[in-house]
């Protein structure tokens, strides 16, 4: 157990900055996911803490200690991989115990440690196989069983489970999620996954360009995001943006459609003024557009209904606001047909808010 | 995955097509192509096999009257090579001494220097590759004589160590391709988890990359001893009169002008010089193949 720090660090590939002045305070104990698209910088992140990436500034602190320049095997740390990089021509017991030769751990030691390891993932059958004839699952098991012998304090996941399919994925997801409770070790996973960042982590910080766009817990990130890309980027369909002009005043506010059509905003919690007529962007989650019942104080949004998309366990209905295409989640047992006019509405205080320029939450 | 075991007793499949003409024609052309390239093979062991006035008969492709294995026991042991009248078995001795060290040292340094251009991202290894790329494309005869200078001023000239660094030097360039183009096959992330787990570069070498390097090991292997055991150039220059590889003391029996050409003990001689690297090929063609192709997907 740990705390990690990062402070102001700085990362280039050639010329290029890829991570710039990137400060991230993990507790100890804590799982934190770093979610992102593709080329955000979030492996290149986790691979400076890991000390596998020079980083060109700043500090990196674990467990109290300043390792910024310290070798990978010194900083107290597991690591696994999403190619689960396992050495294929040893055996699965010989993978898990051969950082553990490198530091010439006793035998006795190696023994217990690696046996305990088999034993919380259920891999002692597998200990004399070799990695090519497990299944994935069974692969990325061992390569968890390979940071675990370790007994360090905290674990970092590369996409561990982005090899697998859907199925064990989800098995996996539920497995890592009891390994953290069961060890209460820190944990830094990252994934461009959302499903898994909101359901394993204990804050998700979400990266863009290198950025940490908003660190915060997964409810958080989800019901306030903190800009337009973090709410466009959690959340499944991503929410739905409306662009209009805000009016009135704090207490008083309104949203102006683009299409000219005025919506009251009273009650939304403002952080600070605004100017009469300042470009703004309403987010509505899909299931915060409701379409049975109007809750009192609702604001009421016209849609004219274009499909339904039935998942199951709800219906996804489109429409359009204007020209705007909206999604809403409903109940399975509603359906309309095509042009109905349907009178939707949502909760002021539960929507987003955020400056038609930068795209900033106001 | 493993490959199933094909069974005959339950193939699959459409059944084979009857014989065609097609197909007989195809065989006909494969058994004359194949007959054409052993001939020669074939009439140098029937000549070796036949004795002195049979072969003045004239009569090339005749089979030998008796078996009579005289000329090789002369082509080993007794036949002249200028002055020294000992026979191949000498050059023989010579030819694996000079062998056996050169391709252990040039395959070790090799995976060595191969592995760490791919996975030492040092200052200036991009320099040392293109140096080496360049290396292994120019003709070495253009080397052989400022070698000679260089190497009778260090001692080296004429002698067993001489000779074996010549082969290792000429076989660097190309062998470290060979290893740099195999690693860099390998995912980089087995290199940053044998880092995690505290291994030093050597340890990841000797670990972890070199058992997965067998079969670029073994393209290594065929590609020096049959080059190092073919070698006449170098082993003329370099080698000095006490260290002669065998292929250069097979020189000095065939085209000797002295006396009568005993055409049986040539072809012997010849076909004992070239058992080697025959041997080599025929046993590990398969790997070659394999490991040639391993070596070239990536690059």
């Amino acid at each position: 157990m740990a705390t990690v720090s990062v402070r102001n660090i700085s990362v280039a590939f050639g010329g290029t900055k890829v991570i710039q002045n990137l400060s991230l305070d993990v507790q100890e104990g804590e799982f934190i996911v770093l979610l992102g698209p593709s080329g955000c910088g979030k492996s290149t992140l986790l691979n400076s803490v890991a000390g596998l990436q020079e980083i060109a500034e700043g500090q990196i602190w674990i467990g109290g200690r300043n390792v910024t320049w310290e070798e990978p095997k010194d900083r107290g740390i597991g690591m696994v991989f999403q190619s689960y990089a396992l050495y294929p021509r040893m055996t699965v017991e010989q993978n898990l115990n051969f950082g553990l030769r490198m530091a010439k751990v006793n035998r006795d030691e190696i023994q217990k440690r690696v046996s305990k390891a088999a034993q919380i993932l259920q891999i002692q059958p597998l200990l004399k196989r070799r990695p090519g004839e497990l299944s994935g699952g069974q692969r990325q098991r061992v390569a968890i069983g390979r940071a675990l012998v370790r007994d360090v304090g905290v674990f970092l996941f590369d996409e561990p489970l982005s090899n697998l399919d859907a199925k064990l994925r989800t098995e996996l997801r539920v497995e890592i999620k009891k390994l953290h409770q069961a060890l209460g070790s820190t944990m830094i996973y990252v994934t461009h996954d959302q499903i898994e960042a909101l359901t394993l982590a204990d804050r998700i910080a979400v990266m863009h360009q290198g950025v940490i766009q908003q660190l915060a817990p997964p409810k958080e990130i989800y019901r306030r995001p903190l800009n337009r890309f973090v709410a466009g980027f959690v959340g499944s369909p991503s929410m739905n943006f409306l662009s209009g002009k805000l009016e009135g005043s704090n207490g008083t506010a309104a949203f102006r459609l683009s299409e000219g059509k005025l919506l009251s905003l009273a009650g939304y919690p403002f952080k600070g003024p605004f100017a009469q007529g300042q470009p703004a962007v309403l987010g509505l989650r899909p299931e915060q557009i409701l379409l049975r019942d109007k809750p009192a104080g609702a604001t009421t949004l016209p849609i004219q209904f274009v499909v339904d998309e039935p998942m199951g366990a709800d219906t996804l209905i489109w429409g359009n606001v204007g020209q705007e295409m909206v999604s809403s989640r409903v109940a399975p047992d509603q359906s309309f047909s095509p042009g109905d006019s349907l009178e939707a509405s949502f909760v002021a205080n539960q929507s987003s808010i955020f400056d038609g320029v930068n795209g900033d939450r106001l | 995955m493993k490959a199933t075991q094909t069974n005959p007793n339950n193939a699959s499949g459409p059944q084979p097509k009857h014989v065609t003409l097609g197909r007989i024609g195809l065989y006909v052309f494969l058994a004359v192509s194949a007959a054409f390239f052993l001939l020669p093979l074939f009439v140098m062991i029937v000549t070796s096999l036949k004795t002195m006035p049979e072969i003045r008969q004239g009569e090339l492709f005749a089979l030998p009257a008796s078996l009579n294995f005289d000329a090789w026991v002369r082509a080993w042991s007794t036949a002249c090579t200028g002055l020294d009248c000992n026979g191949v078995s000498v050059g023989f001795l010579n030819s694996v001494k000079i062998a056996l060290p050169s391709v252990v040292l040039s395959i070790s340094v090799a995976a060595w220097t191969g592995y760490a251009l791919c996975f030492w991202r040092a200052k200036g290894s991009e320099i040392i590759f293109a140096i080496l790329l360049v290396g292994a494309f120019i003709p070495f005869q253009v080397f052989i004589y400022p070698l000679v200078r260089i190497f009778s001023s260090l001692g080296l000239f004429g002698t067993l160590p001489g000779i074996i660094t010549v082969h290792v030097v000429f076989g660097l360039p190309v062998l470290t391709l060979l290893f740099r183009n195999f690693f860099v096959g390998l995912p980089y992330d087995l290199f940053k988890a044998a880092r995690i787990d505290g291994a030093n570069l050597y340890q990841i070498f000797r670990h972890i990359m070199l058992p997965m390097a067998t079969p670029i090991i073994i393209v290594a292997v065929i590609l020096q001893v049959t080059g190092i055991w073919n070698d006449f150039l170098f082993g003329v220059v370099f080698a000095g009169r006490q260290n002669l590889p065998m292929t250069v003391q097979l020189n000095n029996i065939v085209n000797s002008t002295q006396g009568v050409k005993e055409y049986n003990v040539n072809m012997a001689a010849t076909i004992i010089t070239a058992i080697v690297p025959l041997l080599v090929y025929f046993f590990s063609g398969r790997w070659f193949v394999r490991g040639i192709a391993a070596g070239a997907v990536k690059g």
